[in-house]
């Protein structure tokens, strides 16, 4: 059984085929890629995949089960967690409640527990205090907790972000143009950090990213789209002698 | 929201120790006729208006959401309990207390008729429908046999009288610390930190496992419920009430408390909840103007100060010690420094 | 009177919620903003056909015209004064609404100080019931019947056939291509809270020739029900806000035959509610998704 699989996945937009029968699989662990030209189709790929938009058709399972008709909500709970291509942090929420935010399904007190502050309350806050200042660690980021987040520099910013995403304890995280705005020595330590965190957390990965040289030296795997449609998948080297794909990058 | 846990302990003590000596020196003055019986009955008014000020800051601050019919919640609290009160039958001890209870269920219940429809969106449509169901249920209350119509409903008893002059206000009082003190410790829990994410990004907070729908309702039933117990007192705080005295002016009131102490803090909302009412009181014959300069305070504060005048900082007595006393020792300290 | 009348009725009274909610949907197009300020613009046009007409003794077909330039005027002074600031730095939602309401606000009770808050009565057109068959209509209905189609044919030109109105369909459909693409938003901006308020001014002078009296609050309840129909027929289409407008009107009307006529305005107000839950992009509206 494969971890995420999507079978005749479309979606329309107003007449607009904006995603046509995607076939794709992911497997646990796998660092996948998938690419295109702007405007082919990837983000609206993984808004499907979280449940923010319907699918006009098809299927998406993950681990066996049917996801669609979920709401967001339920299937960040269910194992997919994500980046936004414009980060969205809570901007004015310190780093380590940002996190805390994303650890909130794992907590168990009630509302009631809160209000009248008994001790389960105490314990699990001291819980995920230590839980999200451990995570924020990862990239040397410990410092930061106690900040706001709209005050961190860019660079800072997406890495709390990727974070967040990991705090809600994913099986697949998407990450969505995480090197964008990155410097070439800023792109090569998230590399590093992408692989890392696979090992660490034990997930798998599917980035969006126009950055070449990331995606060929991270990915295992990688899926073309080209107006919405999937033109080529494969290895980044089988990928590299593709000829719809070099056609479609340069556009003839 | 640093600071170690000692400190945190020494401001609980302080604030308490400072809420209760407020508490005891207020009553020791009603009581022993200091404050006499119309003082008494603005400072309970003052306790109503922190109440509404600071649930109204919870839906609108905290969570973002605009709400312009609170006085509405409040006419439907206020309504319930004094017709409980008046025909149940019972010893007004016993009766006003379950009366406040029912006035809040049922403003609860109206919260979560327009709640479900106006919540399940993204986008405004919160303010406008309060603001509707504002208007409408003061129009019903005026064309209702049960209401008394547009004759006031007259003859709530009041706890308070000539020889126990105080226990409109204990009632107000404590209420009031209540609900101060449970909004805190949920604000600070997961659960607030959940209802601020939905403010700061819906989206976001959405697809990072937050039920939105759920605390977004919740936050809103709540402020609408604890809006109809205020309406409770507020009916037997004064023994005659009519729909003019729920209109969108008071809905207004409210929201500029909120504005003004800061969306989203707490103390803010208590500080200009209580000079704005005293104000108010004592400015009676200018309230022609007052709407006026409401308005333009609106304006400007949300074109140069969107966070409202004191911002989402909270205040503490502890916290402004420590702030002097830095001070005082010369080093600089960031205006924005908090702590519990 | 028979069902037909008080459909027509309806009609005549939809035609005013129409163009007032065409107002509400246009500005919200534009710039996502619900403007309670709307409801009062036609207090405005009220009052200043009331100064020109009564006060000074002037004819309608200046005071008409007048009404509509000082509304328009109005619109565009609220747009730069109190949401240009907000809209350019792209401030909260939530901070914008209340801006909103504060405009609103002020123009409600510095026009009470002005005015005082007592209700005045003036009348526009002489009104004589006119004879069709069976049925006998009051020339107001007609006349808002027949003035709400041709505005929003005109509207409908103007959007789809002129260069303003393209320019005002790019900036609703992406604001930030739009300006890449050489338009000034600004402009298009301040041109629909210009276009919108005229029309309220229109409204304003229907309704007070229906209903003749004005008085300052009295587009609170008339500034909600518009609202109530823009969302009806789907806020931000030109042919949903009129055909919201006539629905409401209808409903209002039979409501008040034939069910009760204190409860209206609740009724009206459920139906809202109900339309909310059952379909949130009204009978016209697209739905428009949030970029993510």
């Amino acid at each position: 059984m494969h971890l995420l699989e999507t079978k005749d996945l479309g979606i329309v937009f107003g007449g607009l085929q904006a995603l046509n029968e995607l076939h794709m699989v992911i497997d646990d662990g796998e660092i996948v890629g998938l690419i295109g030209p702007n405007g082919a189709g990837k983000t609206t790929v993984f808004n499907l995949l979280t449940g923010v938009y319907v699918p006009s058709g098809g299927a998406i399972r993950l681990e066996g089960n049917s996801i669609i008709g979920k709401k967001p909500y339920q299937i960040n709970r269910i194992g997919i967690a994500r980046t936004f291509q414009n980060i969205r942090l809570f901007k004015n929420m310190t780093v380590a409640d940002n996190i805390k935010v994303a650890m909130n399904q794992n907590m168990k007190y009630k509302i009631l527990t809160a209000m009248f502050r008994l001790p389960g309350c105490w314990r699990q806050e001291r819980e995920v205090d230590k839980k999200a200042r451990e995570l924020l660690r990862i990239f040397d980021m410990e410092d930061t907790a106690d900040q706001m987040a709209a005050n961190l520099p860019y660079g800072q910013q997406r890495k709390l972000e990727i974070l967040r995403a990991l705090a809600s304890k994913p099986k697949l995280l998407l990450l969505d143009e995480p090197a964008a705005g990155m410097n070439p020595t800023e792109t090569r330590d998230l590399m590093e950090t992408i692989r890392d965190i696979r090992g660490r957390f034990n997930v798998a990965i599917l980035l969006i990213e126009h950055d070449m040289s990331l995606v060929m030296n991270v990915c295992e795997r990688l899926y073309v789209l080209d107006y919405g449609t999937l033109i080529a998948e494969g290895s980044p080297d089988k990928i590299r002698k593709n000829e719809k794909v070099i056609a479609a990058y340069l556009g003839c | 929201m640093g600071g170690t846990k000692k400190s945190i302990g020494v401001s609980y003590i302080i604030n308490t120790t400072l809420v209760v000596l407020l508490f005891f020196v207020l009553l020791i003055f009603i009581n022993t006729g200091v404050i006499g019986r119309y003082n008494t009955q603005v400072l309970t008014l003052v306790c109503i208006n922190i109440i509404l000020a600071v649930s109204l800051n919870l839906v609108t601050g905290v969570l973002g959401q605009l709400v312009l019919g609170h006085a509405g919640f409040m006419l439907v609290g206020a309504y319930a309990s004094a017709l409980f009160t008046k025909n149940i039958g019972l010893p007004l001890s016993i009766s006003f207390p379950i009366s406040l209870l029912l006035g809040g269920l049922l403003a609860a219940l109206f919260g979560v008729v327009i709640g479900i429809p106006a919540l399940r969106l993204r986008g405004d449509y919160l303010a406008i429908i309060t603001l509707g169901f504002g208007e409408i249920i003061r129009v019903v209350s005026y064309n209702l046999e049960i209401t008394n119509g547009a004759k006031a409903l007259s003859g709530i008893k009041s706890l308070s009288n000539r020889q126990n002059p105080s226990p409109m206000f204990i009632y107000a009082f404590l209420i009031a610390v209540f609900i101060i003190v449970i909004l805190f410790t949920f604000g600070r829990s997961r659960h607030g930190r959940a209802v601020i994410s939905i403010r700061e990004d819906e989206i976001a907070s959405e697809s990072m496992g937050i039920n939105t729908i759920y605390y977004k309702l919740f936050v809103f039933v709540f402020a609408a419920f604890i809006a109809g117990v205020a309406g409770g007192i507020f009916a037997h705080n004064y023994g005659t009430i009519d729909p003019a005295k729920f209109d969108f002016n008071r809905s207004v009131e409210i929201l500029i408390m909120v504005v003004l102490g800061g969306m989203g803090s707490i103390t803010g909302s208590i500080i200009s909840a209580g000079s704005l009412t005293i104000l108010s009181e004592k400015l009676r014959d200018f309230s022609q103007y007052r709407m006026i300069l409401y308005s333009v305070i609106l304006i400007i504060v949300m074109l140069f100060r969107p966070s409202g005048l004191l911002g989402r900082y909270e205040i503490s007595v502890p916290k402004i010690l420590r702030y002097i006393k830095k001070r005082s020792s010369n080093k600089k300290v960031p205006p924005e420094a908090r702590e519990e | 009177m028979d069902f037909t009348t008080h459909v027509i009725n309806g009609l005549g009274l939809g035609s005013i919620y129409a163009l007032v909610a065409l107002g509400y949907s246009m500005v919200y197009g534009i710039v996502q903003l619900i403007n309670f300020a709307h409801g009062d613009i036609i207090m405005v046009g009220g009052y200043s056909v009331y100064l020109i007409m009564v006060m000074n003794g002037l004819p309608a077909w200046i005071a008409i015209p007048a009404s509509l330039i000082i509304c328009a005027v109005m619109g565009m002074l609220i747009e730069r004064i109190a949401y240009h600031r907000l809209l350019v730095h792209n401030a909260a939602r939530i901070s914008l609404l209340i801006t909103a309401l504060g405009v609103s606000m002020f123009l409600q009770n510095s026009f009470m100080l002005l005015f005082g808050s007592e209700p005045k009565a003036m009348s526009i057109f002489d009104s004589q019931p006119i004879n069709l068959g069976s049925l006998v209509l009051d020339f107001s209905t007609l006349l808002n019947i027949s003035v709400s189609v041709v505005m929003m044919i005109g509207l409908q030109l103007l959007v789809n056939k002129t260069k303003i109105g393209k320019a005002m369909q790019a900036t609703s459909e992406d604001a930030g291509a739009a300006k890449l693409m050489g338009i000034n938003t600004n402009n298009v901006v301040l041109f629909t809270f210009a276009v919108g308020s005229a029309l309220a001014a229109v409204g304003a002078v229907l309704y007070c020739n229906t209903y003749p009296q004005i008085k300052p609050d009295m587009g609170n309840l008339l500034g909600l029900k518009a609202f109530v129909a823009a969302v009806l027929g789907g806020i931000g289409s030109i042919p949903g806000a009129m055909l919201g407008g006539y629905a409401l009107g209808v409903a209002e009307s039979l409501t008040k035959a034939y069910i009760s006529t204190r409860l209206t305005d609740a009724i009206v107000f459920s139906i809202l509610i109900l339309m909310l839950l059952v379909k949130p992009t009204g009978l016209m509206g697209k739905n428009r998704k949030e970029k993510v």
